[in-house]
């Protein structure tokens, strides 16, 4: 079977494509024998899963169906969404192209992304479903005043979605074009177009049922193709070691810790992002409230961690598995002489060729339409999340004073959910030329420092008031903002200022911008003697009883 | 008539179940916080030590085990909070939830 096609279709393309592509237009050209098999399943996956959108549809029509399915998750199946919501292409692509370029340093990153999870079940997980309901909001704001509480945390989300869903368009631009040979502005756009319609139709109903059934896709495709690379060197990793260190123009350094992390405060902060960001997303947090209860809350968070830290262990396989069989063979390579950075689509695409490598055409569509699929599915439960905040958090609570027709509400979800869409496209498609691995590494560092902090202290300590919340909060999600607007990554390598020139030169914000928020919200409620302080300390009996037992809890909710 | 907060925060085994819940779970935070962060400046401080191959013939470092291992304790330190949740804590809940009513 030819995989060099006629040059009709290699002249449609060109036509299609804008010069900007033109030097890439013999890799495209390559791939229109497995376009076919990419698509298939591709539109297989997507027609399945609007039928479940349709089918979920009919069931949305309360708020409690739109935002949290109704609290009808079971906890398994809670853990394979969140797993689902969780590895997203900057995950599966991002890592195992970060591992195929500096090897162990994809470790690291992959390392940092899990060890949030811990900390979510043993302080986060049971207390948030006791006191929430649809959005982690619920929770911030439950003794506090609404208002300023929840335009605080409206606004961690928003921002904290917005650099996620960046990061996610990007991979999936990249993806398409590669696969399908399209534009890059036109994929992003039919990414924008699906999830609008998932999340709008169907609402966590539907979001819920497209994280579970990618999760299931995706970890039995990497589990596949992590078994074929350790089948090739007889099940031994040392083997495999072995001859990446030989074929890598790294060799040896590629064991060990590299260039990712330079510096111990630069090491420290990133960390502190990952694994307090995780504790901070959004779009994670409103998982909680999907299920029945705390315990199953906490059951979630566990199968979530075993499916996710064996998902990693996957792509730093996978991401050895593409130096030793994608870097070795010209077919992926755009620029041979480039050697292993040359590789086609750059290194987000090692995953994608290794498939290739290790299991031919068919596989290789199925991996495509997993990892379009994995994209779809995160970009769902993020727009999901920024809309719940919107329609939730400011317009139900902030501007309607609580007292909103829940139709109208969900109407105005909806309408968010276009919006966000629209927005994310255009996001999409200015960020393009990002790492998108590292895009995800910011939203963190906001995550971390404006959502779980407020979280953290509304839920465990006494003595938090609204104003110091509100001050503490904004403080950290600002300082988060500038620390990363003026880092190298954005400063300089998207704006185009100099080398040198970004006023921090810290990868990651998170050290700084967390201890400032946490620092804040403790003296600012020290300082607050307002009668709504006395108000918002005098609640927090009621709270944490609530919070610790789980009385009084918005339970799986009445049809 | 059902109890009120303050009157639950009475209740001897609402105090045993804060207390013994908050110790687990603060303690296993730093467990994990301290093999995270012990392991990230490892990272930052000492990249030869966890370049060092296991064996003298071998390229397999000795940080692949322990970045691996930062995985897998991450699961089991998880799976053993919810093992305990679910033998004790459940148990003591409800019973507050009963007494409370």
């Amino acid at each position: 079977m030819s995989r060099f096609k006629s040059l009709i279709l290699a002249a449609a393309l060109a036509a299609l494509s804008s010069s900007a592509y033109a030097d890439a237009i013999a890799g495209k050209v390559e791939k229109q024998e497995t376009n076919l098999t990419a698509i298939a399943m591709f539109a297989i996956f997507v027609l399945f899963t609007l039928g479940i959108t349709y089918w979920a549809a009919k069931r949305t029509k309360s708020a409690a169906q739109f935002y949290t399915a109704g609290g009808g998750i079971t906890g398994f199946q809670n853990g394979l969404a969140i797993a689902g919501d969780y590895m997203s292409a900057a995950s599966f692509l991002g890592i195992s192209g970060l591992v195929y370029l500096n090897g162990y340093d994809g470790l690291i990153y992959s390392v940092g992304w899990l060890v949030g999870w811990p900390i979510v079940t043993f302080l986060i997980a049971e207390p948030l479903r006791n006191l929430g309901k649809f959005t982690f909001a619920d929770v911030a704001s439950f003794r506090f005043s609404q208002t300023p509480i929840r335009i605080l945390a409206a606004c961690g989300t928003l921002v904290t979605v917005a650099f996620y869903l960046i990061a996610q368009m990007v991979g999936a631009g990249a993806l398409i074009q590669l696969l399908f040979g399209l534009p890059y502005m036109y994929a992003v756009i039919g990414v924008g177009a699906l999830m609008i319609v998932y999340v709008t139709f169907g609402g966590m109903v539907a979001t819920t049922w497209v994280q579970i059934i990618k999760a299931c896709l995706l970890l039995a495709g990497a589990s596949f193709m992590a078994f074929m690379v350790l089948s090739a060197y007889g099940f031994s990793p040392a083997a495999l070691f072995a001859k990446a260190v030989e074929v890598h123009p790294k060799h040896l350094a590629i064991m060990e810790p590299g260039t990712l992390i330079s510096d111990p405060i630069s090491a420290i902060s990133l960390g502190l992002a990952l694994m307090f960001g995780t504790a901070g997303l959004p779009h994670i947090l409103m998982r909680f409230f999907t299920v029945a209860d705390a315990k199953a809350a906490r059951k979630s968070v566990f199968y979530a961690t075993g499916f996710i830290g064996y998902f990693y262990i996957l792509t730093f396989i996978i991401g050895f598995g593409a130096i030793v069989m994608v870097s070795t063979n010209p077919m992926f390579l755009s620029d041979a002489a480039k050697g292993l950075a040359g590789i086609r689509g750059g290194s987000n695409m090692a995953a994608i060729h290794l498939a290739d490598a290790v299991g031919g055409d068919v596989f290789l569509g199925f991996i495509s339409a997993v990892a379009f699929a994995t994209i779809l599915a995160v970009v769902s439960g993020l727009t999901l999340a920024g809309a719940s905040a919107i329609s939730h958090d400011l317009y139900a609570t902030v501007v309607k004073g609580g007292k909103a027709n829940e139709q109208d509400e969900i109407r105005v979800s909806k309408i968010a959910t276009v919006v966000l869409g629209v927005i994310a496209v255009i996001l999409g498609i200015i960020f393009e030329k990002q790492n998108v691995a590292f895009m995800v590494g910011l939203a963190f560092s906001i995550a971390a420092s404006c959502n779980f902090p407020v979280l953290l202290m509304s839920m465990m300590w006494r003595g938090m008031t609204t104003r110091g919340a509100v001050i503490g909060g904004f403080l950290g999600l600002i300082s988060a903002l500038v620390g990363v607007i003026f880092s190298p990554a954005v400063w300089e390598a998207t704006m185009g200022y100099p080398k040198g020139s970004a006023m921090f030169q810290i990868s990651n914000p998170a050290l700084f911008s967390m201890a400032i928020a946490f620092a804040g919200i403790w003296l600012f409620s020290k300082l607050d003697t307002s009668a709504r302080g006395a108000q918002d300390r005098a609640g927090f009996d009621a709270q944490y009883v609530r919070s610790q037992t789980g009385i009084g809890a918005a339970g799986a909710s009445a049809h | 008539m059902a109890a009120t907060a303050l009157e639950i925060e009475q209740n001897p085994k609402f105090q045993e179940l804060v207390a013994t819940r908050k110790k687990l779970g603060w303690t296993l935070s730093l467990v994990m916080l301290a093999i995270y962060f012990g392991f990230i400046l490892l990272v930052a401080f000492n990249k030869a030590f966890l370049g060092t191959p296991i064996s003298p013939n071998g390229v397999t470092t000795i940080g692949i085990p322990i970045g691996l291992g930062v995985i897998v304790s991450a699961f089991v330190l998880t799976g053993f909070y919810v093992v305990r949740a679910n033998a004790r804590y459940d148990e003591l809940n409800r019973q507050i939830v009963e007494e409370s009513k």
